[in-house]
């Protein structure tokens, strides 16, 4: 015998690996598949590894349809020998539930350039450690949707979760449509649905995910983004993590449609972006600031006196006023203005009881929460919250010296103690759990007299003489100063642990003026302060320079 | 109730004489179990094997009519011992667990039963949980087979072949008074295919035959001197048998004789991949008209040597392709062949990894390898996965940079009632300011040794937690240690090696006990514990109860695991109490897979029948959000996850929970309990409102239309919306 291989002559299975994650489904899309290639007469097989995958981890399932031949065909065996395993640079079909999964097919080498129709679902499930960093850990999805289009011969790519969601659905439907879409089965449409129809589970809503999926094949897929200009001038704000490109949040994008719109209104009627009563600190800031900070200050301004008061406005423009006159930029992007407008206004309006009150019973918000939870229209909607206030909260919001004497009064911590222990759940859409947060948020013209109020104002006031006298020699060092305030996050013990790294970093800031790299340092630093809550990152970046000064803002 | 019901699956089994069967291996094997008059089948779950068990639990109507008899075994140790039935009484019976973990605690009831011998035909047929998605250390059942003298079938992954592999081994069995173990790789459990069905048999003698006809044959017993006559009864006569009944049924396979002066030894469990690699090579097709001769191992255990070195005669060169290490077949061979004097090359370990999984790509290298050197003009095609990693043509050719591609590691999931036991044992060790020692189990709860909650250092098997802290007792240290234990583990031997032993020895451990009310890691299978009634079997049994049986006298048990704030408070008193012996918490709430199972239709219904149900999830406030992820690092639940900060000022990801969320409460509970942030909420949306849920919604809608209209004139003041 010699013939030549049939493999190369193209007598092999049409192979489909199918990367999800368990619970999402794939085992159903495999069955579907396969159901799909017995009825059409095909010999079709499917394993997959189920077992402690399915708990969310990342799983593989495998099908294989082979076309039954016209006569039986004289050999060893009667049936196709079908392969259990999805070989590298040999699987036609990749369907990934995800765009990091996407990725892995790719690194798997189970998508490949000569041979494979990739067919990922754009949306992210982020991985665990991307949801753990104090800052912002996400990968950079253009990556991976570049590697999808470098990786496939055929990229069909859409955000799959969110047509299946909108169908009331699962995404194994809406892949399925895709999949029946591509056109890369020998099946006709009807063949696919009745697959579907068979299972006999939720059909209605798998055919409408599926129609989706269908028809969202026929699209073309979405394209990564080119490298980031470096600095374009003027164009809003800078983004903060340089490098990073996430084209593919629908929701991301829309507002990023958004604050570019704002930005333009900003330029021409900046008065157009405050209410009436804010029209004197508009026009403050068409006046006196950069142009392409403006946005970024009118944000600050509403921000500032929905806190607080107009007053309280003026005071954020002075602040601000005091970087920009030092903003070597100022014709240009701006950056340096551009993020002391939003880190100063973030300080600022520190989330205390008050505000925290406020933000909890805007008619906004209670509109979103019925959103979110898919509410029909008219549908009853309770919604409570979950508070546990400190000793600290409370005392901190009084008068300061109230709140210093119950600071320091061991019977009043052990009453508040015993009362919240636990917890408290107040109940926002109840008379009693409403008025009583309505009431919290009208101590707000106590607030400037309370303990924290007068602490945070001179904080704020030496962290800007730290940047202000930077920004002397060092315009770089000044923002990287400015943006040192990302670290001041969180409730309780986070925001405690983030003042101790605020402290830590800002003593650094001390020893680095004057070196070239002042500003690049302080970018390290700040980052390992945002690795993890308590501050070991931070202290091993720090090394052996600093004795640790464990000091609280 | 298990994970998955297979009550349509079943009325498959009833399947007749010529009628073609399709599903999973697993099925199959039922089938083929029905089809060769079984008369008794027991078990333990565990992957891949689980299926089995489940689809013979949803099968007790059939195997009631036909008069088998079926358990779900307290462990692999009581499943091995069940076949004790075959040893006089000619029953065939079948047991079922996975390997090689289930044969490690099956092996002494295994090695008696072996050096006995059997009459009726004793099938042992074990999941192998080796390679890509196992869940246990790597190991082969291969060593167990040999160490007792069991045979062992390894068929090619075809659902027909397996099927006929479980009918040739209740004979082989038979023909060799062996018990028989049948292997089935993880992948070929979960295959789909076809075969064509048999009617199923009543056995020609039921248990209740047996039990009311006693017999006993002293010479079967293991105690000297019968034993010291089984070891030699087992070489001089039941090895002969079953090498003569292996080679008269034609069990082994040879394909493409004399096409070639080399050839190709494989077991049959990777007969399809090779033939794969074969293809890929262009030596063989798609029906596996092979152009070299392959001897396929469908029995790999014993080997035969006629037929080992009739295969070899001629020729020049052969490769074994033999999964997994040590390499057990290939020094097996290498004697054959050398007291046989045979000159020709044996290949193996040395072309093909010495471990890991035989995938497709690894056979292929090292086939290639194989080919290349004796016979390079049958390698008529070079797939890509042969090139270099630097060549663009490389399947593997850096096409994504791996920063972005994460590991996902399985974990708990949405809503499990095991999140908020190690939360609250976190804020315990918090309180307590002490860290300590966890000795880890197997179940679900083993994921506690990743993130967020990095808890247990070691896990030293099914129950073992306890035992696995039983060194760690002093009484000079400042803390005990921590032993955790699943209900699955803590029935299958827990409560004697682990508690009993505490006990005894006077061991000071805080021992968790979760008791989720399944063996929820093996698919959710019921145990001693469990709530739901169970018409097979007797349900309900407290574990404290057991617990106090062996006396241990500091046992709490917290019924609702999502109420953190109290659970830390146990644990704090578990590690703080001055009380001797073991201290032991038993953590109950329903496994949450299960639970949203049972409890989803009937929410449906009642929403469809009109009744008032309340459908509770969680929510962050964007707002409030910080964007520190200090609640995930506390969770790690899979609906809570990070999304793009809607304020345009902030631009680190928030918090947000997803529509998955089932509204177990963890979240809210771990703000209060870690005083998280006031970012927690809880949406209780209100279906089939009473009127008296409307009356008092119209007054609380009024009241507050008037508080916020204020609220909302001030704000207006100052924003505008676009």
């Amino acid at each position: 015998m010699s013939a030549p291989s049939s493999w190369s002559a193209g007598r092999r299975p049409i192979t489909i690996a199918i990367l999800a994650m368990g619970g999402e489904g794939g085992g159903v899309l495999a069955d579907w598949i396969v159901a799909v290639g017995e009825q059409a007469g095909y010999y079709s097989q499917n394993t997959s590894v189920a077992g402690v995958a399915q708990r969310t981890g990342a799983t593989v399932y495998y099908v294989e349809l082979y076309p039954r031949p016209d006569d039986q065909p004289a050999g060893v065996r009667t049936e196709p020998v079908l392969s259990l395993f999805p070989t590298p640079g040999e699987v036609d079909v990749v369907i990934a539930s995800e765009l990091m999964e996407a990725g892995r097919s790719v690194q798997r080498g189970f998508s490949t350039p000569d041979r494979t129709t990739l067919i990922a679902s754009t949306n992210r499930v982020y991985s665990m450690d991307e949801r753990l960093a104090v800052g912002d850990g996400r990968v950079d999805s253009n990556g991976l949707l570049e590697a999808a289009h470098a990786g496939s011969r055929r990229l069909i790519a859409a955000d799959f979760m969110k047509l299946a969601e909108d169908a009331r659905s699962v995404i194994s439907a809406a892949l399925f449509g895709a999949l029946a879409g591509s056109g890369e089965l020998p099946f006709e449409r009807a063949a696919f649905e009745d697959a579907i129809r068979a299972s006999g589970k939720g059909v209605d809503a798998s055919l409408a995910a599926f129609a989706a999926g269908y028809d969202a094949a026929g699209r073309p897929a979405p394209v990564p983004l080119p490298e980031p200009a470096p600095a374009a001038p003027g164009s809003g704000p800078v983004p903060i993590t340089i490098g990073r490109r996430r084209p593919v949040d629908p929701a991301e994008e829309a507002a990023a449609e958004e604050e570019r719109r704002r930005d333009e209104i900003a330029r021409s009627h900046p008065g157009h972006l405050v209410g009436p009563h804010l029209q004197p600190q508009a026009a403050r800031v068409a006046g006196a600031f950069p142009v392409a900070a403006r946005s970024m200050l009118l944000h600050g301004c509403v921000r500032t006196a929905v806190y607080q008061d107009p007053a309280y406005s003026d005071r954020y423009l002075a602040r601000v006023a005091r970087l920009a006159a030092v903003d070597p930029d100022a014709e240009g992007a701006a950056a340096l203005t551009t993020e002391a407008a939003r880190h100063v206004a973030l300080w600022m309006t520190y989330q205390d009881t008050i505000h925290v009150a406020q933000q909890k019973i805007r008619r906004r918000r209670i509109e979103g929460v019925r959103t979110e939870a898919k509410a029909a229209p008219g549908q009853l909607v309770n919604v409570r919250e979950y508070l546990h206030p400190q000793v600290e909260e409370i005392t901190d919001t009084l008068p300061t010296r109230l709140g210093r004497w119950l600071a320091g009064s061991s019977l009043f911590a052990k009453v508040v103690g015993k009362v919240t222990r636990n917890g408290i759940v107040v109940n926002t859409t109840g008379i009693i759990g409403f008025t009583l947060l309505w009431i919290m948020a009208r101590f707000r013209p106590l607030r400037p007299r309370s303990l924290r109020f007068g602490r945070e104002q001179v904080a704020i006031d030496a962290w800007l003489d730290r940047a202000v006298a930077a920004a002397a020699t060092d315009a770089e060092l000044a923002r990287e100063i400015v943006e040192c305030q990302r670290v001041l996050k969180g409730y309780g013990a986070t925001h405690h642990h983030g003042q101790e790294s605020f402290g830590l970093l800002m003593d650094a800031v001390d020893g680095l003026s004057g070196r070239t790299d002042a500003a690049a340092e302080l970018v390290r630093l700040r980052t390992a302060a945002l690795a993890d809550e308590d501050g070991t990152a931070l202290r091993a970046a720090l090394g052996p320079r600093v004795v640790v000064p464990a000091r609280a803002g | 109730m298990a994970e998955r019901s297979f009550a349509h699956e079943v009325l498959k089994l009833r399947a007749g004489e010529g009628t073609s069967f399709s599903g999973e291996g697993i099925l199959a094997v039922t089938k083929a179990l029905l089809q060769s008059g079984v008369a008794y089948v027991g078990g333990y779950q565990g992957a891949p094997i689980s299926h089995l068990m489940d689809v013979l639990g949803d099968a007790h109507e059939i195997l009631e009519e036909l008069g088998v008899y079926f358990e779900n075994s307290a462990s692999e140790a009581t499943a091995a011992a069940m076949l004790a039935a075959s040893v006089s009484y000619p029953l065939r019976g079948a047991i079922t667990f996975k390997s090689t973990v289930g044969t490690n605690v099956a092996s002494d009831a295994l090695a008696n039963l072996s050096s006995g011998g059997v009459t009726g035909g004793a099938l042992v047929i074990v999941g192998e949980d080796y390679g890509e998605g196992s869940s246990i250390m790597q190991e082969r059942s291969h060593a167990f087979a040999m160490k007792s003298q069991m045979w062992l079938l390894d068929p090619r992954p075809n659902i027909s072949a397996i099927v006929d592999a479980v009918e040739a081994g209740f004979e082989l069995s038979e023909a060799s008074s062996t018990p028989v173990m049948l292997q089935l790789r993880l992948r070929s459990c979960h295959l789909y295919g076809t075969f064509t069905a048999k009617d199923n048999k009543r056995p020609p003698m039921t248990v209740t035959d047996a039990i009311e006809n006693p017999q006993r044959q002293l010479d079967r017993i293991v105690l000297p001197p019968a034993s010291f006559l089984h070891e030699k009864e087992k070489i001089e006569d039941r090895w002969p048998a079953a090498v003569e009944f292996i080679k008269r049924r034609g069990l082994n396979e040879v394909l493409g004789a004399d096409t070639a002066d080399i050839g190709i030894i494989v077991q049959g469990g990777v007969y399809n991949t090779l033939n794969r690699a074969m293809e890929l090579l262009g030596c063989s097709d798609a029906f596996g008209n092979t152009e070299v001769p392959v001897y396929v191992m469908n029995v790999t255990y014993p080997v035969v040597d006629e037929e080992i070195l009739d295969f070899c005669a001629g020729k020049r060169a052969v490769l074994l392709v033999e999964e997994g290490q040590p390499d057990y077949i290939e020094q097996n061979l290498n004697a054959i062949l050398r007291r046989a004097g045979s000159p020709v090359a044996l290949h193996g370990k040395d072309l093909l990894p010495v471990a890991g999984e035989y995938t497709a790509a690894a056979v292929t290298r090292g086939l290639d390898a194989f080919l290349q050197k004796y016979l390079p003009d049958v390698v008529r095609s070079s797939p890509s996965l042969l090139m270099p990693e630097d060549d663009a043509r490389s399947p593997f050719a850096p096409r994504v940079d791996a920063a972005v591609v994460r590991p996902r590691p399985p974990g708990l999931c949405t809503g499990c009632p095991e999140r908020p036991i190690f939360s609250a044992l976190k804020l315990a060790e918090k309180e307590t300011g002490k860290q300590h020692h966890v000795s880890a189990d197997i179940g679900c709860h083993l994921f506690a040794i990743n993130e967020p909650f990095n808890l247990g250092a070691t896990t030293m098997g099914y129950g073992l937690g306890s035992a696995g802290a039983a060194a760690l007792n002093s009484k000079d240290a400042d803390r005990r240690t921590i032993a955790v234990m699943g209900d699955g583990g803590f029935w299958h031997n827990g409560l004697t090696s682990g508690v009993g032993n505490a006990v005894f020895n006077q061991n000071d451990q805080l021992l968790l006990v979760v008791d989720n009310a399944y063996s929820a890691a093996t698919g959710g299978q019921d145990v001693l514990s469990s709530q739901a009634d169970s018409v097979l079997r007797s349900t309900k049994h407290p574990i404290e109860k057991a617990v106090r049986g062996v006396g241990v006298n500091w046992v709490k048990t917290v019924s609702n695991t999502y109420k953190i704030g109290a659970l830390r408070d146990v644990f704090v008193k578990a590690l703080t109490t001055k009380e001797a012996g073991p201290k032991v918490v038993v953590a109950q709430s329903e496994c949450q897979l299960n639970r949203q199972r049972r409890v989803k239709p009937q929410r449906a219904k009642a929403i469809k029948e009109g009744k008032r149900v309340v459908k509770e999830r969680f929510g962050v406030d964007a707002d409030t959000c910080t964007g520190d992820h200090a609640c995930i690092r506390v969770s790690g639940c899979p609906s809570l996850t990070i999304k793009a900060n809607p304020d345009p000022m902030r631009t680190d990801p928030v918090a947000t929970v997803l529509d998955s969320c089932v509204g177990c409460g963890v979240c809210g509970a771990n703000a209060h309990a870690a005083s998280l942030c006031p970012s927690f909420y809880r949406t209780d949306l209100v279906y089939n409102p009473t009127w008296r849920d409307r009356l008092l919604s119209r007054m609380r809608g009024g009241w507050i239309g008037l508080l916020t209209s204020g609220v909302e004139r001030r704000a207006a003041r100052y924003e505008v919306s676009l």
